[in-house]
């Protein structure tokens, strides 16, 4: 049985406490994964100082170099896993095996973790905009004659991570380059990727020192945010309220991405259909970038029913089918509930997709459960104008251009596709847009040196005034 | 884990049983006779129409009276709690944490000497030393504990050094979500117990898991002299228990779990085996107190040594008659032991049914 431990400044220890992971469809035992008590977390997290001290001995072109290392060794090699070896068609299975996610997307994911790891030089200089990276070594420096400085806000990144969506772990993975050390607590479905990015850094040359991996509940993933001095926290409505207002706390809740299309964009939809439905439905639309709303100023109707005809073909696929669209859930009730939620805030509209499939939106194949695409063509009033849930699902939003964006509220990413200057110029002032897409970009589309939800680098570092004279002082 | 009574055990636990029996004829007789017995139950006999002197003669015929409603504990009159045969003694009140509402009573005269002088027998004297002083860094206010501390202390020659520490506020805290002040209150206990153990020395204590965990992060107990620690008060589970042997307090400083509560009084740990691989084992002070491990739905049925069920308490003391009360704890049955020829518990946490409705704060 594997055996997934704790790492406590990249020391394994194996708990009384263990979970039990399983296969979600066969219900095989697929690991045990030690616990932690939150007095054993709070008790590490008092050497934070230890461990961020470690860092400061790395230039960070060291650290580029480690990590460009640790992105081969994650996609290419047998890495530890406890006591046993993981390869890399090893963590897919296992990704697979618990989250229910087609390999397919597991190997998008995966690369996608590589990928910063590998440009992770490209991914600094987007965060920082720093001409010199060696001014994070050196604290100070000067942009044009003026001078800059920097300080760390805190000693460690806590990061407390989600079940379902393997790919967000490629945004706190530039942490160790800011040379910052991480205390992670993964999702209990997903713990593979952050172990086995941990491990990929050890083997690159980061001291295991840096590395904190805690598998905890609830109230341990509480201490990790209140303990750290910056975290990170993916999560629902309800984790994400809970700790808003904390500025130490960067939080990714849900993203409510959307698509808006006018004047021209809105009369060729057309030309656009495939980018709106892929901006939908990647990822099983399981990620916060995923579109979960389209708000066009014309042709609504027919937008729906042209994604509801796409989306129809959508059937449940084996998990190792290269064209599996749309992912199992892992717990079946999650599933029906979710649907259920839905069919309950219909109130006058309906889902085109089941309309033109003709089955139900909870499929079964195989003894795995689904949740099948859904479009609804809704007003702005209505319930599920401006939703996201677990599955690929938008409503399709017809507004005059003027009501635009103001009609919108928080968005994660914003494609706009329109040649209203006026628009633009509005989308480019609205303070509730994350990333601005102009043209047809899909949501999903991320660009390392574009950070599409906050900032690493203004999270971990805050510049301060800065005044120097260059000479001995006698 | 035991799953079967060892049969050297056999005529032990035969023993015991007796006793029991013996125990709960005397005890019915006391608080069901006119003179003796306190209102509450007087009351309730007269409304039953059955007598149980006549009809209580084993610990099993207890089962007539059916599971004790809690709810008959919270709020007042307490004085209909007071045996008639001790109402010219002066009567102490304590009261449960009120994690669960309305806290509940109980009247005491001298259970929780008794209690503790019983427990005090257990207790190593090595990492308990006879003389030596205490700190009490556990619940104040109206709670059976901060007495009963004292008079462990003070039993055992030493003197017993208390803190301000008011739970209630710190579940109204948690309930409003505002972690930040139940921490600040937290610290606010801690700094009060450096205080005292910077100026006097302190040998044994008695605190709570997240209080241990707090005070520990501060000192080295081991450092400061420290020799013996009794925890309990909320769930202890077995990685912390291995947690507090093997980081907490290290190998110099005695760990002593228990189980208890203002109802049935303190239940004691087994010591720890290493086939137990940390299970936290206790065994109640029978026969004044006996703990059972019951079927979650069909509550008049025992479960099989070594399965899950849910923890009911019978308390029979001079003082109180509760028979058949359903914890909101959860366990394993425990086999008898040598040491404790009767049933015990096993690695006792809250009742997973209730989880989701029970605060517990810092102590």
């Amino acid at each position: 049985m594997i055996h997934i431990p704790i790492l406590r400044q990249g020391k394994p220890y194996k708990s009384i406490d263990v979970n039990k992971a399983f296969h979600y469809r066969t219900g095989e035992q697929l690991a045990e994964i030690s616990q932690a008590n939150i007095g054993l977390i709070r008790r590490d997290l008092l050497k934070q100082g230890e461990m961020h001290a470690i860092l400061q001995g790395f230039s960070t072109r060291e650290l580029i170099s480690m990590a460009k290392k640790a992105a081969k060794h994650f996609a290419e090699d047998e890495l530890p896993l406890g006591d046993s070896m993981q390869s890399p068609d090893d963590i897919v299975r296992q990704i697979t095996g618990t989250t229910g996610s087609p390999n397919v997307m597991v190997r998008r994911n995966m690369e996608k973790v590589r990928g910063v790891l590998d440009s992770m030089e490209t991914v600094l200089a987007g965060l920082t905009r720093l001409p010199d990276l060696d001014m994070l070594d050196r604290g100070y420096g000067d942009i044009g004659g003026r001078a800059l400085s920097f300080f760390p806000r805190g000693h460690s990144l806590g990061v407390i991570l989600p079940s379902n969506s393997p790919g967000v772990h490629s945004l706190w993975a530039p942490a160790i380059a800011f040379k910052t050390p991480l205390i992670l607590k993964p999702g209990g479905s997903e713990p593979w990727t952050p172990y086995r990015i941990a491990q990929a850094y050890i083997k690159a040359g980061v001291p295991p020192e840096v590395f904190g991996y805690y598998s905890t509940n609830h109230g341990g993933g509480g201490e990790i945010l209140r303990q750290t001095g910056r975290g990170m926290l993916f999560g629902d409505v309800g984790a994400a309220k809970a700790w808003a207002g904390d500025p130490r706390i960067e939080i990714h809740g849900p993203g409510y991405s959307k698509i808006v299309l006018s004047d021209e964009g809105a009369q060729n939809w057309e030309k656009y259909i495939d980018l709106i439905a892929d901006s939908i439905a990647q990822n099983s639309g399981r990620s916060c970038v995923n579109c979960s709303s389209v708000w066009t100023t014309a042709n609504g109707k027919e937008i729906a029913e042209a994604l509801a005809e796409r989306f129809a073909k959508i059937a449940p696929r084996a998990e190792d089918d290269p064209e599996a669209a749309v992912a199992p859930f892992a717990s079946p009730d999650i599933a029906r509930r979710i649907s259920a939620m839905i069919d309950a805030e219909m109130d006058g509209v309906e889902d085109l997709v089941e309309k033109k499939r003709g089955t139900p939106r909870v499929a079964e194949k195989d003894g795995c459960t689904y949740v099948l695409p859904a479009i609804v063509n809704c007003s702005k009033e209505h319930a599920l104008a401006n939703r996201e849930f677990l599955f690929p699902y938008a409503s399709v939003v017809q507004v005059d251009a003027s009501e635009l964006p103001d009609c919108l509220g928080p968005t994660l990413v914003c494609t706009a596709i329109t040649n209203d200057k006026a628009l633009q110029q509005r989308l480019l002032t609205n303070n509730h847009i994350g990333r601005l897409n102009f043209g047809p970009i899909s949501t999903m589309k991320i660009s390392w040196d574009q950070p599409h939800e906050g900032n690493l680098f203004d999270h971990l570092y805050a510049r301060r005034a800065f005044q120097s004279v260059l000479e001995t002082v006698a | 884990m035991s799953t079967a009574i060892a049969p050297e055990l056999e005529a032990q636990v035969q023993a015991s049983r007796a006793a029991l029996d013996a125990h709960v004829r005397e005890i019915i007789q006391w608080h069901f006779n006119p003179d003796t017995g306190c209102p509450f139950w007087l009351d309730w006999a007269a409304k039953a129409g059955w007598d149980p002197r006549k009809e209580i003669h084993t610990y099993a015929d207890l089962d007539k009276f059916g599971n004790f409603e809690d709810d008959a504990l919270r709020g007042g009159p307490v004085r209909r709690w007071v045996p008639k045969g001790y109402a010219d003694k002066p009567v102490y009140v304590f009261e449960t944490g009120g994690s669960t509402g309305v806290p509940k009573s109980r009247v005491q005269i001298n259970d929780f000497r008794i209690d503790y002088e019983q427990f005090s027998n257990t207790l190593p004297d090595a990492s308990f030393p006879k003389g030596s002083d205490w700190l009490m860094l556990g619940p104040s206010g109206p709670r059976r504990l901060r007495l009963a501390v004292e008079h462990l202390a003070q039993h055992r020659g030493g003197i017993a050094f208390c803190v301000d520490l008011d739970p209630r506020w710190v579940i109204k805290l948690i309930k409003r979500g505002e972690i930040r002040e139940a921490e600040l209150y937290k610290q606010h206990c801690i700094d009060q117990a450096l205080t005292i153990l910077r100026a006097n020395k302190i040998e044994c204590m008695f605190t709570t898991p997240k209080l241990l965990e707090a005070l520990c992060e501060k000192i080295n107990l081991a450092k400061y002299g420290m020799k013996g620690v009794f925890c309990g008060g909320t769930e202890m589970t077995p990685q912390f228990h291995r947690f507090a042997v093997e980081e907490l307090l290290g190998p110099d400083v005695y760990f002593a779990p228990t189980y208890g509560n203002t109802l049935m009084g303190l239940a004691t740990h087994r010591a720890p085996a290493k086939e137990d691989n940390w299970a936290i084992i206790y065994y109640p002070p029978a026969p004044r107190a006996v703990l059972e491990v019951v079927h979650p739905d069909r509550t008049d049925e025992l479960v099989p040594y070594g399965a899950t069920g849910r923890v009911r308490l019978t308390t029979l003391t001079k003082e109180t008659f509760i028979p058949r009360f359903l914890e909101r704890d959860e366990c394993e049955r425990e086999a008898p032991c040598a040491q404790y020829p009767w049933d015990g518990v096993r690695n006792v946490r809250p009742f997973s049914k209730f989880q989701k409705s029970v605060v517990e704060g810092v102590y």
